[in-house]
């Protein structure tokens, strides 16, 4: 058999329907194996493009998301959609071309040295230099993507090897000796976990998106409901916990909830889980090390103690923790605790102007239209905020941002590819107008698919949060870089490319244009004109 | 910050060094040497890398590489329980009249002679850095000409095989 088809036969093989790619000259035999395949093919305006929707992809389905490109810079584009996948732990096996084996090292065209380049973004990568290893490599490829914490594996094929026959196949087990990840946390420390938490008077659980990825999410709702312990999420957390729970305190860190950050401050034992509290989750002040018990559970043994310090470390999946806790937890206690002192949160405001949109009492609208297992990616800024903050993640619903890395140009692609996840539910993408024009392409993307997203266009014709930073450090007088002076008519873009779209100016026009792509099949860019004096956390 | 040596056992594939190297260069850890073979399977290489670190640093460290697929186990040589060698070329300048007296250095200093001209010696020892430091600082009013030093090898005392 070709390598090519090898390839394509063990994407097939690990249970994912489509890849998302960008042809080109090195991965034209893959391209070939592929159409003859019964893999859907979606074809990405950009290499990040198709990173970013691989990553909504295997968000939403729990599958790794399967990317391929060719060399040079089609792999060097990508290299931003695997940073962001490896900062937010997102499973991926990202296939680039390579030029022939005999033409490594010479500089030809469209050479890059792509395993060299990822290495830093990567959780592994390989070079094919044998035909026969593409079996076990793509084998391997899966497995690390998807086991332990998860993130992107790149493989780099050669041309000439897509086209060598493979006469081995793999059928062995896989055995890679330095890689053996932990899933069952030491019960020992778990134990000696759950009577700190049995003596402790105000215990707090933080929870992460390791709960979304080990799928921990029901389990530890029940935990909590029993138990009664209050709650914070991360922002990479933020639809771990169901919204109705009355012992959800918010978000915590640079842009969290108030209720949150003084849960934190009055709590005596932390439990942390599938978080590694990076420094925008300790933003605003020292509250995670002052005198408290800190419980820290996470699969990845290099996140325990490495930015705070743990008295109580367990490294394991988070849903074999937490269905232990939730079995062995005193079933007599509880700890119905409530912060003393409770902040006034940033209120809707009742009153907005009437020519311009106010994104909280947009959301808030949004919210309470979306079904209850909506999905609702967001990109990078202002816009991020305002969703993780506004946006009630009730129910089943889930968020989708890039928290780790930050990327503008996340929101669209990782929309179309959660869609094609589960196409049976409502998708959202919360963008700026910065970030959409990152990646308008990917409007002709999803015009193609013939998939249905919402896209809430928030529009205020500034780089919002980088002039709110401005503006704290250095005075409003010194914004620069930061106005779109003549953003372009952003209807008529969605138009050009096929999708429904319509301005809102104010929540009547609003209201209706939602409904209205709420109720058809049509995907929709609603561009909506935000108040552009607005910043991302109002406080009163 | 103290100096230490982490003994590195990986697989023997292109890629990995570069791999290692540059988990100590991204994340700003102190690099001071590294050296690189295969052991007696060679499907795997052992790395013994000199690191100037203090405890929490040196965890952050073990632990990433650790997390490297490719790295098999990582074990620190502590000082007390290892065995830890350098070897050193030399090449001295020697005249006839002071070639006894280095010669007789040499031989305090368990260091065998691979090369003699005219004027010039070239010398080989091992042995811990200490060592080869006094041995160059001797060499050193003779008339250095020219060194190589590999860096630091190493493995625990006792019967343990890791």
């Amino acid at each position: 058999m070709e390598g090519a088809k090898a390839i394509i036969e063990s994407i097939e093989k690990h249970g994912t329907d489509r890849v998302f790619g960008h042809p080109g000259g090195a991965v034209l035999p893959l391209y070939e194996a592929l159409r003859a395949s019964n893999l859907v093919h979606v074809l990405t305006r950009t290499e990040q493009g198709a990173a970013h929707a691989a990553s909504g992809y295997a968000r939403m389905s729990g599958k790794p998301g399967v990317c391929i490109v060719t060399s040079g810079p089609g792999a060097t584009n990508i290299i931003t959609g695997i940073a962001t996948a490896q900062a937010d732990s997102v499973p991926l096996v990202v296939i680039t071309g390579q030029v022939q084996r005999s033409r490594i090292g010479t500089d030809a065209f469209q050479e890059a040295d792509i395993t060299g380049a990822s290495e830093p973004f990567t959780k592994h990568t390989y070079l094919v230099q044998d035909a026969n290893e593409l079996p076990r490599i793509m084998k391997e490829a899966f497995h690390i993507a998807s086991t332990g914490r998860p993130g992107p594996v790149l493989i780099d094929i050669p041309v000439d090897i897509q086209k060598t026959d493979v006469t081995d196949s793999c059928e062995t087990q896989i055995n890679i000796r330095g890689y053996k990840p932990v899933f069952h946390g030491n019960r020992k420390q778990i134990k000696k976990a759950i009577s700190a938490i049995e003596k402790s008077e105000r215990p707090l659980v933080c929870a992460g998106g390791g709960i979304l990825c080990s799928g921990a999410r029901t389990p530890l709702n029940l935990f909590l409901q029993k138990t009664g312990i209050p709650v914070v999420c991360t922002l990479m957390g933020n639809s771990a916990i169901d919204g109705g729970l009355a012992n959800s305190m918010g978000m915590i860190g640079s842009h969290g909830h108030l209720r949150a950050k003084q849960a934190l401050k009055e709590s005596d034992l932390l439990v942390i889980i599938g978080a590694r509290i990076s420094d925008r989750a300790t933003a605003g002040g020292q509250i995670f090390e002052s005198r408290k018990t800190i419980v820290h559970i996470d699969i990845d043994p290099a996140e325990v103690g490495k930015n705070i310090e743990t008295q109580i470390p367990i490294v394991g999946d988070a849903g074999d923790v937490v269905m232990y806790l939730l079995k062995h937890i005193d079933p007599e206690k509880s700890w119905n605790w409530k912060p003393c002192r409770t902040p006034s949160e940033e209120p809707v405001p009742s009153k907005t102007r009437a020519d311009k949109l106010d994104p909280a009492v947009l959301l808030h609208c949004v919210s309470e239209k979306a079904d209850p297992d909506a999905i609702f990616t967001a990109d990078v800024g202002l816009n991020q905020i305002w969703a993780a903050r506004h946006i009630e993640m009730s129910g089943k619903r889930r968020f989708l941002t890039s928290g780790g890395l930050g990327t503008m140009g996340y929101g669209l692609p990782s929309a179309i590819g959660a869609k094609m996840a589960v196409p049976g539910r409502q998708v959202f993408a919360v963008m700026g107008d910065g970030g959409i024009q990152m990646s308008l392409g990917e409007l002709g993307t999803l015009a193609e698919s013939g998939e249905k997203v919402v896209i809430l266009l928030l529009n205020n014709q500034y780089l919002g949060m980088v002039r709110e930073l401005q503006d704290n450090a250095y005075g409003k007088e010194c914004r620069h870089g930061v106005r779109f002076e003549k953003g372009p008519d952003f209807v008529k873009i969605a138009e050009a490319y096929g999708l429904k779209s319509a301005h809102a100016c104010d929540m009547e026009s609003f209201e209706k244009i939602l409904d209205l792509s709420l109720a058809g099949h049509d995907s929709w860019l609603i561009n909506c004109k935000i108040d552009s004096k607005i910043n991302s956390v109002r406080r009163f | 910050m103290n100096k230490r040596i982490l003994s590195v056992l990986v697989e023997n594939h292109a890629g990995v060094l570069s791999r290692i190297a540059g988990l100590f260069s991204r994340r700003g850890y102190n690099i001071d040497s590294l050296s690189v073979g295969t052991v007696d399977d060679p499907e795997y290489s052992r790395m013994t890398i000199g690191i100037t670190a203090d405890d929490w640093q040196t965890e952050q460290i073990m632990k990433q590489l650790n997390k490297q697929v490719p790295v098999i186990k990582v074990v620190e040589l502590l000082p007390d329980d290892s065995l830890i060698r350098e070897i050193l070329i030399i090449r001295v300048s020697s005249p006839v009249e002071s070639r006894r007296e280095i010669k007789d250095l040499a031989d305090l200093y368990k260091a065998s002679v691979l090369d003699v001209t005219k004027n010039t010696m070239v010398l080989e020892t091992t042995g811990s850095e200490k060592k080869i430091e006094s041995f160059i600082d001797h060499m050193r009013s003779y008339g250095l000409l020219e060194i190589a030093r590999s860096s630091s090898v190493g493995m625990q005392r006792g019967s343990k095989v890791f």
